[in-house]
C-alpha cells in the first residue's frame, strides 16, 4: 500500500485522465451501488451495461485509457451481439475484417484449405478481427457520449485499488491517486482486474490450474504487398522457428503472426528487432517488404477461480478464468460474463432477485469457463503434442487429412469460441416444447434470425432494464405480463414464410412460447401459453425457490 | 447397453491378421506406429460411434 503510481503498459489512446473527484475530500466514505475494478473491455462493457440498466457504475483504472498492443484479435459473434444490444456492435464489425479462407500447413507442405461458409441468416459473422485498442475504443466512445447525455457511469483514471475489505452488506476500498488516497465504500465490488488480478490476490483467494510451458512470439506487420486474406496456420514450420506459427488478419494492412517459440527463451534477444524481423521473413518471404508495427513476447495458463463471487466481490473476464489464446476464448467468454451478470446485478439492487441468483452466475459462468478450458487445452495439445504417442497421432491426423476429408475435423489449430448454453443451470425450467429445436433448449442463447428486413435479436433481450420476455410464435400470449415484480415484454410472432424462424425456433412443433432473459438466454419453452407454468418458470429464472 | 461387438464376427481371422503383419513389412518402428495411428483414426471414423469406441478403448485398456 501506498507504493507510488507507476505505469505498467504505454497507453494507445489516453481516455480518461486523472482528474481530482469530490468523493477524495469526503469525511466519510462515499457509498457506491456498484464499483468496477478494470478498465478493460470486460470492466467498461460491464459499465456500459449496468448504465444502460440505470444503474450508477464507477469504474476505477490504474491507467488513463487504452493500453497498447493488438493483443485480443478475434472476436466471435456471441460478444458482438451482445454489444449490438448495448449499441456499439455495428461500429466494431464494419471496422473488424471478416476472412472465411483458411489453409493447414504442415512442415513445407500445405494439407488442406477450408471455407468456413458461415451460417446464413445471422446479422453478425461467425467472427471478425480487429485489434483489441480499436475494440476497446469504439465500447468506451460509446459510453463516453452516453455519459454526457446522463448515463449514470464514471471512470477515474489513475486511480489504483490498494486494499479491499469486505463488511458483509458493502465493500470498502483503500484507492490510491496521484493526490494520495481515498476511501469509498461499495455495495458490490466487480472486478475486472485481469489475468493477474491484484483485487483477487489482496482476499488471498486462489486461481488454480495448468501451465503450460511455451511462449509465444506476436508480431503485428503491415504489409502493402498484395497478401489474401486468409488464416495460415503451420505445424512444425519448415523455418524451424517453433511448432506453431499463425498468419492473420487484421484491419489497416496489419498482419498478426504469432510465432511459438517453445519455453526456455531469451526474451530480451528474441524480442531484437532484428531477430523479430528475421522470423518474420522467414515466413512470409525474404523478398516481402513489411514494416513492424508491434511484438510482443507471452505465455499462458489455463486456470480458473473455484467460485466467481466471493462476499459482495464478484470477478469477471481474466480475473476469474484463464484460456490458452487458442480460439479466442479470453476476451470474448469476458463480455459473456458482464452480460450474464449485468441484468442479476440489476435485480438483486432493485430488491427483486430471488436468493439463488447471485449463485447462479458462478454456476452459469464456471460452465462457460470450463468448457473454454476444455478447448483451448485440447487445442494446445494438438499444437504441442505432450508425450511421443500424442505426436504420432497428431502426424497420422495431419498426413490422413492432406488426401482425405474425413481426417480433417481432427485437426485442431483452435476451435472457434461458440457461447455457453447453460444446461443444468438451476435458472432453467426442464424443456416442454415437444419436437423443439435442440439449439434453444432451455439454457440456449437466442439464434439470430432475419425477420421483417431486420433481425430477431434485435427485439430480444433488455438492454435497458431486467425485463423478461414472452416470445410466442404461431399460438397466444397475452399482451402483457408480469410476476414476481418482474415486468415482460411480450413478442408475437407469426412464422408464416419465414422458414429460418421456425427452424430454429419451432422443430417440428406446431408453435411455441419462449420465456427469455435479458440476456436472451432462453429460461423456458412450452407448446402454449400457461400462466401459472410461465410464472413459475419465471421465479426460478430470479433465482426464487420454487 | 453394451454396443461393442465382443463376441466373434470375422468370416476368416487368420487372413486379416496376415493382412495387417504385411501392411507392416520392410517399416522402422517409427513408420510402424505412424501406420497403426492412421489405421486407428481410420477405424474411428468408420465406427462413428463414440460409445463403441469408448467401450473398445476401455476392453483393450484391460
Amino acid at each position: 500500500m501506498n507504493a507510488p503510481l507507476v505505469d505498467r503498459y504505454t497507453l494507445a489512446y489516453r481516455a480518461y485522465p486523472y482528474a481530482r473527484v469530490p468523493d477524495q475530500d469526503r469525511d466519510t466514505p462515499v457509498r457506491h451501488p456498484v464499483v468496477i475494478v478494470g478498465g478493460g473491455p470486460v470492466g467498461v462493457a460491464l459499465a456500459l451495461d449496468l448504465g444502460l440498466k440505470g444503474v450508477r457504475a464507477l469504474v476505477l483504472d490504474d491507467h488513463e485509457g487504452i493500453g497498447m498492443g493488438s493483443r485480443a484479435i478475434c472476436f466471435a459473434k456471441r460478444p458482438l451481439e451482445i454489444l449490438d444490444r448495448l449499441g456499439c456492435g455495428d461500429k466494431v464489425v464494419e471496422k473488424g475484417v471478416v476472412w472465411n479462407l483458411g489453409k493447414v500447413f504442415h512442415r513445407d507442405e500445405k494439407i488442406y484449405e477450408f471455407n468456413l461458409l458461415p451460417e446464413e441468416g445471422h446479422k453478425y459473422p461467425a467472427f471478425i478481427n480487429l485489434q483489441q485498442p480499436y475494440f476497446e475504443k469504439f465500447v468506451l466512445d460509446h459510453l463516453q457520449a452516453l455519459s454526457e447525455r446522463g448515463l449514470p457511469v464514471e471512470i477515474r483514471g489513475r486511480n489504483r485499488v490498494d486494499a479491499v475489505e469486505d463488511k458483509g452488506d458493502h465493500v470498502v476500498l483503500t484507492v490510491m491517486t496521484p493526490d494520495g488516497a481515498y476511501t469509498l465504500e461499495a455495495d458490490w465490488l466487480v472486478a475486472c482486474d485481469g489475468a493477474a488480478s491484484p483485487v483477487r490476490g489482496m482476499l488471498g483467494l486462489g486461481f488454480e490450474g495448468e501451465v503450460f510451458k511455451d511462449s509465444f512470439l506476436i508480431a503485428d506487420v503491415r504489409m502493402k504487398a498484395d497478401f489474401p486474406t486468409e488464416r495460415w496456420f503451420w505445424f512444425d514450420p519448415p523455418s524451424g522457428a517453433g511448432a506453431s506459427q499463425l498468419l492473420h488478419k487484421q484491419p489497416d494492412d496489419v498482419w498478426r503472426i504469432d510465432f511459438q517459440i517453445g519455453w526456455d527463451v531469451d526474451r530480451a534477444e528474441e524480442l531484437k528487432e532484428a531477430n523479430v524481423r528475421r522470423r518474420v521473413a522467414q515466413m512470409i518471404g525474404e523478398d516481402v517488404e513489411f514494416e513492424l508495427v508491434w511484438s510482443s513476447i507471452y505465455t499462458f495458463q489455463c486456470r480458473r477461480m473455484t467460485r466467481f463471487h466471493q462476499g459482495r466481490v464478484i470477478f469477471a473476464g481474466d480475473a476469474a478464468h484463464q484460456v490458452s489464446p487458442f480460439g479466442a476464448r479470453g476476451a470474448n467468454s469476458g463480455l459473456q460474463d458482464t452480460d450474464n451478470l449485468a441484468w442479476k446485478l440489476k435485480l438483486i439492487l432493485d430488491g427483486k432477485a430471488g436468493p439463488r441468483l447471485l449463485e447462479s452466475y458462478d454456476i452459469e459462468r464456471i460452465h462457460g469457463a470450463n468448457e473454454n478450458i476444455l478447448n483451448s487445452t485440447r487445442s494446445t495439445d494438438f499444437i504441442t503434442p505432450k508425450s511421443e504417442i500424442s505426436r504420432v497421432f497428431r502426424d497420422a491426423v495431419l498426413h490422413l487429412a492432406q488426401h482425405h476429408d474425413f481426417a480433417r475435423p481432427f485437426v485442431n489449430s483452435g476451435r472457434l469460441s461458440v457461447p455457453c448454453t447453460y444446461d443444468g443451470s438451476p435458472l432453467n425450467t426442464p424443456d416442454a416444447l415437444p419436437g423443439g429445436p435442440e439449439r434453444t433448449r432451455p439454457g440456449s442463447p437466442c439464434p439470430d434470425v432475419p425477420l421483417d428486413g431486420g433481425f430477431l435479436l434485435n427485439r430480444l433481450g433488455d438492454a435497458k432494464g431486467a425485463r423478461f420476455q414472452i416470445l410466442s410464435l404461431d399460438t397466444d400470449a397475452p399482451a402483457q405480463f408480469s410476476a414476481h415484480g418482474v415486468d415482460c415484454t411480450v413478442e408475437r410472432l407469426d412464422t408464416t414464410g419465414n422458414d429460418l424462424l421456425r427452424e430454429r425456433y419451432l422443430g417440428a412443433a406446431p408453435g411455441a412460447v419462449y420465456l427469455i432473459r435479458p440476456d436472451q438466454h432462453v429460461a423456458a419453452r412450452w407448446e402454449h401459453w400457461d400462466e401459472r407454468a410461465v410464472s413459475e418458470a419465471l421465479g426460478r429464472a430470479i433465482g426464487m425457490e420454487v | 447397453m453394451a454396443k461393442l461387438i465382443i463376441t466373434r464376427n470375422l468370416p476368416s481371422p487368420d487372413d486379416v491378421y496376415a493382412q495387417l503383419i504385411a501392411a507392416h513389412e520392410g517399416l522402422s518402428k517409427d513408420e510402424s506406429d505412424a501406420l497403426n495411428a492412421r489405421l486407428i483414426l481410420v477405424l474411428f471414423n468408420h465406427i462413428g460411434d463414440p460409445q463403441v469406441i469408448d467401450e473398445a478403448l476401455k476392453l483393450a485398456r484391460g
